[in-house]
């Protein structure tokens, strides 16, 4: 009698991505599985645990997971195309919409590229301030993480009260930039606006509280033996898997491989900061956690850091060029509407060459590599997200384990489809 | 402002002003051209040599590639530019690796049986750039369904798409 994954390999006229998932499989690679029992079926892309379209086909003996192949593209729009025919001021809300959880880290990210490609100096208060919502960002981003990671799994009040607190984060981030989440405020050369005098009362109110809360989350979470059965021992990978198959952030740190960019390689002023980088030789879904609840306390401590050491001064760089003018210049001098007109109409030209920038990402480590031809326009914009490579080990953490820890698993990773498929 | 000048362009000159770095010691024999730009250091091996210029990084202990991209510079030749980024976290320095294509023979060897990270990245090169990977265990479209026409990241392909 012919298996089911060998029947499958007729079923492409149904299902076309199927043959992409049978060649994966682990009978196909010759590490045959015990007995041939084994039965394929489908995960998502419709599925509540896949956090967006990512479709998994699983190969399982039982309950026990045989192989497993993600199948990603359903949100794939070109993005790195659409970066070709924009102006480089024009690509930042784009790249808002890569990774939705962490829309200023992507900014930055890209500004940052742009900015060693024109050599801009910028001024300490920005980028003071950029460290700032950058943290933010990752608190809400870990926040989005713990909720619907715990939603998962069952434990679904945690959800409740991690959306509580990003609330408050969200109006923080709407009185700075105008938009709650795709927030486009750090810009090529600064920042798009001066923060609300009254915002820093407000962030430290919230930073005052926020360690608290996370007691709150352990709390609810360590004291609930299910949670905790469910992620014990769940996904192992181990440090040498990690880095073959290009992990990155927590899910690096909780192998065991102590390596942060923001302490490692510092950008926008990180080497001024004094914070710890957690760290966990466990390597399951119950390190991954770890780890990301001592990034909560580390990212308040950097932001408190930023709020006292705030410089006063600029938030943009001195290049009118470059730099669009402030409204009230523009509307009172000839020459900052004459610049204000060129940038707007026909954009800046960047010196041809290319740059690479590299930022900490709450989801593991970001990378824009930016190629301009000394057009207003970029050549060519790639990006290394790293929920794309993390995927990678997603087989390697399932391998042997339930189907229900599938679910685990791929919550512990954070998973992010708008970053994979860009 | 940034200056053109800074540059360092040419294998000779930025070999004998980086004569420490690691990567410098490592691909002696095998780079054919490099460039220090902007803190960052290039280096062009030619195509057959990659996976041994990739094997030589790792012994000189870059242990972890980043990504893999394609940069598509139509009509010149040589057309596609494969670029590697490796870094090196006990050195914290990261090397940009590049192997120039010729249109007519867009194919190179994979790295993905050496590095594993390399297996999503070379995909997505042969999707959207259509570059072939000689080795590579699962050469198909990842980001675009199967039955696509085209290689939408070729820079003669419309922003639009066809229609």
């Amino acid at each position: 009698m012919a298996s089911p994954v060998e029947e499958l390999a007729g079923a492409s006229a149904i299902d076309p991505g199927i043959e992409d998932v049978v060649a994966n499989s682990g009978r196909n690679r010759g590490t045959a599985p015990p007995g041939d029992q084994t039965m394929i079926i489908n995960m998502g892309p419709q599925h509540p645990s896949t956090h967006g379209v990512l479709r998994l086909v699983v190969e399982i003996d039982g309950e026990t997971v045989v192989s497993l192949a993600p199948d990603v593209g359903y949100l794939h729009t070109g993005i790195e195309k659409t970066c070709e025919a924009k102006f480089y001021q024009q690509v930042v809300p784009l790249t808002d919409r890569i990774d939705y959880l962490c829309p200023m880290t992507d900014n930055l990210a890209y500004c940052l590229a742009v900015e060693k490609l024109l050599g801009l100096e910028i001024p300490e208060r920005a980028q003071y301030l950029r460290v700032l919502f950058n943290e933010l960002t990752r608190i809400q981003s870990h926040l989005v993480w713990l909720g619907s990671h715990a939603m998962d799994i069952g434990a679904l009040t945690v959800f409740l009260y991690c959306f509580r607190e990003r609330e408050q984060l969200m109006r923080i981030f709407e009185a700075v930039s105008g938009q709650r989440m795709m927030t486009s405020y750090i810009r090529i050369g600064g920042l798009s606006m001066e923060p609300p005098r009254e915002l820093y009362g407000t962030i430290r109110a919230f930073l005052k509280d926020f360690p608290s809360k996370v007691d709150e989350y352990e709390g609810l979470l360590q004291n609930n033996p299910i949670w905790m059965n469910r992620i014990k021992g769940v996904g192992y990978l181990s440090a040498e898997n990690a880095l073959a198959l290009g992990v990155t952030g927590p899910p690096l740190r909780a192998s065991g491989v102590d390596f942060d960019v923001r302490r490692d390689m510092p950008y926008s002023g990180y080497e001024k900061f004094q914070f710890n980088v957690p760290t966990s030789t466990i390597g399951d879904v119950w390190a991954r956690y770890l780890v990301r609840m001592q990034e909560f306390r580390e990212s308040v401590k950097i932001c408190l850091q930023a709020l006292d050491g705030l410089p006063e001064g600029r938030i943009v760089a001195d290049a009118p060029k470059i730099i669009l003018p402030d409204r009230e210049q523009m509307k009172t001098q000839m020459e900052s509407l004459i610049h204000h007109f060129k940038i707007v109409t026909e954009g800046f030209g960047v010196p041809a060459g290319e740059a690479y920038s590299s930022v900490e990402a709450p989801h593991g480590m970001m990378n824009y590599y930016v190629v301009s031809d000394g057009t207003a326009k970029p050549y060519r914009v790639h990006m290394r997200n790293p929920g794309f490579a993390t995927l990678q080990a997603l087989e390697v953490m399932c391998k042997g384990q339930l189907l229900a820890d599938v679910v685990a698993v791929i919550g512990s990773i954070d998973i992010v489809l708008g970053e994979i498929d860009r | 402002m940034y200056d053109p000048a800074s540059a360092i362009r040419g294998r000779q000159a930025v070999f004998e002003a980086h004569s420490e770095n690691a990567a410098v010691k490592a691909l002696a024999d095998l780079a054919t051209d490099a460039k220090f730009d902007r803190d960052e250091l290039t280096i062009t091996v030619a195509r057959e040599k990659i996976g041994a210029a990739m094997e030589a990084m790792r012994r000189a202990g870059y242990n972890f590639l980043e990504d893999v991209t394609a940069v598509d510079w139509y009509p010149s030749e040589p057309r596609f530019l494969i670029v590697y980024h490796v870094l090196s976290m006990a050195m914290k320095q990261r090397v940009r690796l590049v192997v120039p294509l010729d249109s007519d023979s867009a194919s190179l060897d994979s790295i993905t049986p050496a590095w594993p990270a390399a297996n999503f990245y070379e995909r997505e090169i042969f999707d959207l750039f259509g570059v072939h990977f000689a080795g590579h265990p699962n050469l198909r479209r990842i980001m675009m369904p199967e039955d696509w026409n085209g290689y939408p990241l070729r820079k003669d392909y419309p922003v639009e798409g066809y229609r």
